[in-house]
């Protein structure tokens, strides 16, 4: 059961193959056997996921049941989760059982899903790589001495290794993307808007987006379907319908047009990184797509634009955790000003401190014009190149990352090189865009991801893309061995 | 030294909404602690603000009470700072583009002259919650009940040279926002509440001076109190050479003195930036007109009218229009009796002086305009003296029914049948012949004085019923 | 740009996150680099560019004013580090 795609299972439990309580029993078997080895798990409640299952059996029974029934899921552990530890990776929330539930939690309720666990991240998402984490960093089910990229580096992990048919995750500069590239799983991320931010534990608010990991992009246009969708209570939401994004997967392709950014394809990038992704590039060619080299000529200034902007605004949205109303507290604080800043030295890791400090930094008198206005300035100018490139051409592709999974421990030292991993993710958050990756092929055994741009709200075309590409090749179904001393 | 106040004035009004500015909470005064605070208000992980109309509407139509521009595209900032009675982290505000922008307000002082008060702008924002300091175990209890309820901040330019100016202004913007019907105006409940901006120079100098801000300073009597105490103080230093510090100050009510503020304030820097999980908000021209339409007639409006249609002084006209309440209660009364300058000087000294006296709203006035005007009728045609009026107020002031029922069951009408006052007139003459001689010996002017004294007793004698001016004509007919 | 040791210093504190003083060398390095990294933008000629606060240009949605929250406090004060007859607890707040 492990190995089949959410859109399997769904079909399995409808024609009462198995049970949800069955199904979901397999994965939390899976998770005790084997999430020793990859640590993506910060938290699963068995008897509430088993409970839940029952009741998604219920509805099966009644043959009352969604695409999503039964079908057992991991949320990244920033979504919140009435009754359910919400730690986002972090000391500061460690003792975190939230009275509410995420839009995205509850909209997965209403489809049925059961919620199998909560993944582990780089706290507060900050991070390309899952070593940010107060839990312990996560390992690449691929090679497990490898990171499994990230923040939403648990939910690719845990896809991966195939202790959960599916998962969430969030992506603020690549969180989806990257790590879905590092573990070879499909990732979407979604345009800003499309997915309620409601519950989600906020890093940099005009950045954040949350979207499916899954196992193909059929999978992901379930799970988005489930998610998306207005949400009155954010009123960054977008109210523009969604679309039926399963009903145009199998569209033909004949007529796209695929921008390739001559940046994506320049000195930074590994050369066996680029053959996989020429490859890919060639096959969907031959499924009809034109390519069209395009140029995307801000590209070189995403990385500072972006380590401006979402420290910035992840510096006051981290703000509210004082030790007042919930979270961390520092022991018998001597006057006000210990509880916060013992608090916050407490509860709060290196890359989250730093972060705060730029972003405080960058807003504070005297600097504020030189980097945060200037910084949403360029912004405008990153995207308007994308806007310009959607004048000639449907979707834009490139590759994912700059190169394979890197080893642990690697760049953890060195946030600079770190913050290069998310080079060519990051732009598709400053303009608001959808993007997804793909796996595509290997580079010494280790997954590749082909990134895929869209237009705003064009999520429906990616996924359309993404799929006709799984139906004619089989990398997405690759899985990795299991892991040694089993 | 002679030295010269230029004051400031930042308003903090709350906003008669029944949710809060950001979330669906209630905004109820005086519930238990934290029973009004959601999730949002609370700033618990992944809440987010949405943007509540009545909010927006109410800031527009004080707008366009003043005559300001309109902030089209107005936008929310994040003010940064660390308090526990503020659980963001950030005070959701408006920094650089407030949705009222440059306005003036006149203002009418005792005398009757007007000055002209420059509105800087006005923007929205939350309200924070209250730290109580009572004793729990040498801690602080917060109650985030209050945080989250919408406020306008009307910002003054510094045009104010008295404190009298400034009281002024308060009460007429009091008046406003109560006309508009955008605040309950409470000030005891912290409905409107005020920062004073004071430094001083010489007279005659037109270059400002160091200015302390005077925090939270929540009735009128204490704005004027603060301003002279901190006028004096700021003057003693002037004058002993000294400077004054750009400080943050608190007036204390008890001691009737201001002093520095301990906490907050050190090296601030709010870091604003504009709040990105909100949008800019986009007013258009049809929004703005149909709120226009909705106008009512304002204080000002009225109390030129009031002067004009009812030949009031300018003095009693703006007592008169103070509020919605009072103006809709007079305009009723003097409608009712036909006679508004007897209305005005019914409710302005019987009325407000009992209502202020027992300290009831004139809303709540156990006389109704009705029956008020049914009392000065009975004057206007005879039937009771005004000093029986007042007899009769009273009464009806205790319930005990209209002026005519009163009058009847009290037998206060007045005695005006001749037949009746000639024989109490006569009986008078025959039982004080001292003073009936000393009347007939007199000259034209103590005669005047005597037949006071004739006046006042027949008045006894009918329990003050007799009609004052048949009873004099009856006299100087007799004593002859 | 170059940062000072005593500027870190000031940050924190706006910030409110205490830095153990062996730290705060290594801290002062870490943003120097990072801060040199995003000085790049300096020589971008944003001239007549107006900052993009929200990547679709959207504006507010206003939401009509009634009570659609109840009393949760206990629900809330459960997951609270110090609370007493309805009120968080914080040390001495001094005006």
């Amino acid at each position: 059961m492990h190995t089949k795609t959410v859109a399997q299972l769904a079909q399995g439990l409808q024609q009462k193959e198995f049970s949800s309580v069955e199904l979901t029993q397999c994965f939390l078997e899976r998770i005790d056997a084997l999430d020793p080895f990859y640590n993506s798990f910060i938290s699963v409640n068995p008897s509430a996921a088993l409970a839940a299952a029952a009741t998604a059996d219920e509805q099966l029974t009644r043959n009352n049941a969604g695409p999503l029934t039964g079908i057992p899921i991991a949320h990244k552990d920033i979504f919140c989760t009435s009754g359910m530890r919400t730690s986002c990776g972090s000391r500061m929330l460690d003792n975190f059982v939230p009275p509410y539930d995420a839009t995205v939690i509850r909209n997965f309720g209403t489809a049925g899903a059961v919620i199998l666990g909560k993944t582990n991240m780089d706290e507060f998402a900050m991070g390309s790589s899952n070593e940010n984490s107060y839990y312990g960093p996560v390992n690449n089910p691929w090679d497990t001495s490898l990171v499994p990229g990230g923040s939403s580096g648990g939910s690719a992990a845990a896809v991966a290794a195939m202790l959960a048919p599916a998962a969430t995750g969030t992506d603020t500069g690549g969180s989806i993307r990257q790590p879905g590239a590092f573990c070879g799983i499909t990732g979407l991320k979604p345009t800003y808007g499309r997915v309620s931010r409601l519950g989600m534990v906020a890093f940099a608010s005009s950045l954040d987006q949350a979207g499916p990991l899954a196992r193909s992009a059929e999978d992901c246009a379930i799970l988005l379907g489930a998610m998306a969708g207005y949400d009155k209570l954010d009123s960054t939401s977008s109210e523009l319908p969604c679309p039926n994004y399963r009903a145009t997967l199998g569209d033909s392709l004949e007529g796209l047009r695929i921008g390739l950014p001559r940046e994506f394809f320049g000195d930074g990038l590994d050369p066996a990184t680029g053959v996989a992704i020429d490859a890919a590039l060639k096959e969907l060619e031959a499924l009809g797509a034109s390519l069209v080299e395009v140029s995307l000529p801000h590209s070189k200034l995403t990385i500072p634009t972006y380590y401006i902007i979402a420290p910035a605004e992840a510096s006051t949205n981290l703000s509210r955790f004082d030790g007042v109303r919930y979270g961390h507290r520092c022991v018998e604080p001597k006057d006000l000003h210990d509880l916060y800043t013992r608090t916050r030295e407490e509860g709060f890791g290196d890359e989250v401190k730093r972060r705060i400090l730029v972003g405080t930094y960058a807003l504070s008198a005297g600097y504020y014009d030189a980097y945060y206005k200037k910084a949403q300035q360029v912004r405008r100018l990153i995207r308007q190149d994308y806007l310009d490139c959607f004048e000639q051409v449907d979707i834009i592709a490139g590759p994912t990352t700059p190169g394979p999974a890197f080893a642990l421990g690697e760049k953890s030292n060195d946030p600079l090189a770190m913050y290069l991993e998310d080079v060519y993710t990051l732009a598709v958050n400053l303009a608001g865009l959808p993007g997804m990756s793909i796996p595509v092929g290997f580079v010494q055994d280790k997954p590749v991801g082909l990134q895929l741009i869209g237009q705003h709200f064009g999520e429906a075309r990616l996924l359309n893309v993404a799929h006709r590409y799984q139906q004619t090749t089989d990398w997405h179904l690759a899985h990795p061995a299991m892991p040694k001393g089993e | 030294m002679q030295w010269e106040s230029v004051i400031g004035l930042e308003v903090h009004l709350q906003l008669a909404t029944e949710s809060k500015i950001f979330s669906g909470s209630a905004t109820t005064f005086g519930a238990e602690p934290n029973t009004q605070a959601s999730a949002v208000d609370l700033a618990m992980p992944g809440m987010l603000p949405v943007l509540n109309e009545k909010a927006v509407r109410y800031a527009v139509l004080f707008g366009l009470g003043i005559g300001a521009e309109i902030g089209k595209r107005s936008v929310f900032d994040r003010k940064n700072y660390f308090y526990p009675d503020s659980p963001k982290g950030y005070q959701i505000s408006q920094f650089l583009d407030p949705i009222v922008g440059r306005g003036d307000f006149k203002i009418q002082l005792e005398d009757g002259s007007t000055r002209n008060i420059g509105i800087t702008r006005a923007h929205l924002e939350e309200d924070a919650g209250k730290s109580l300091h009572e004793d729990f175990h040498g801690q602080t209890g917060i109650d985030l009940n209050r945080a989250g309820t919408p406020l306008l901040e009307i910002v003054t330019e510094p045009d104010f040279r008295t404190a009298e100016e400034a009281v002024t202004y308060l009460k007429e913007l009091h008046s406003l926002v109560t006309y508009l019907g955008i605040s309950d105006g409470n000030m005891a409940e912290g409905s409107m509440r005020c920062d004073v901006n004071i430094s001083l120079r010489p007279v005659g100098s037109d270059t400002l001076g160091t200015r302390a801000e005077i925090k939270n300073v929540n009735s009128f009597r204490f704005v004027e109190k603060a301003i002279r105490y901190e006028f004096n103080r700021q003057a003693d230093i002037l004058d002993d050479g000294g400077t004054v510090a750009q400080e943050t100050r608190l007036y204390d009510a008890e001691r009737d003195e201001t002093r520095a503020m301990r906490s907050k304030e050190v090296a601030n820097d709010y870091r604003y930036f504009p709040e990105p999980d909100l949008l800019p908000v986009v007013i258009d021209d049809a929004y703005i007109e149909a709120l226009r339409g909705q106008l009512p007639e304002l204080p000002r409006q009225k109390r030129e009218r009031f002067a004009s249609e009812y030949d009031l002084s300018p003095y009693d006209a703006g007592v008169l229009s103070a509020t919605r309440a009072m103006a809709d209660f007079y305009e009723n009364v003097a409608s009712a009796c036909n006679n508004p300058k007897m209305a005005a000087n019914w409710v302005q000294v019987e009325l407000l002086g009992r209502l202020n006296r027992e300290d009831v709203e004139i809303s709540a006035s156990p006389v109704s305009p009705q029956a008020l005007s049914g009392l000065i009728k009975r004057i206007l045609d005879n039937s009771i003296s005004g000093k029986i009026a007042k007899q009769v107020f009273e009464a009806m002031w205790q319930g005990e029914g209209s002026a005519d029922e009163i009058i009847a069951a009290r037998g206060l009408k007045q005695v005006s049948d001749s037949g009746q006052l000639e024989s109490m007139v006569d009986e008078i003459i025959a039982t004080n012949t001292a003073q009936v001689e000393q009347y007939l010996a007199a000259d034209e002017v103590r005669r005047k004085k005597l037949l006071g004294f004739f006046v006042g007793q027949i008045m006894k004698l009918s329990k003050g019923q007799a009609n004052p001016q048949m009873v004099n004509k009856l006299l100087t007919e007799k004593l002859v | 740009m170059a940062i000072e040791q005593d500027e870190i210093e000031k940050i924190a504190e706006l910030a409110r996150i205490r830095i153990a003083s062996q730290q705060i060398g290594e801290v002062t390095q870490r943003i120097t680099e990072i801060l040199g990294m995003v000085d790049q933008l300096q020589a971008v000629d944003t001239t007549n560019i107006e900052p993009m606060a929200n990547p679709l240009d959207a504006t507010q949605r206003l939401r009509v004013d009634e009570v659609s929250e109840g009393n949760q406090r206990e629900a809330f004060q459960a997951i609270a580090p110090a609370v007493e007859n309805g009120l968080y607890l914080v040390p001495k707040v001094i005006e």
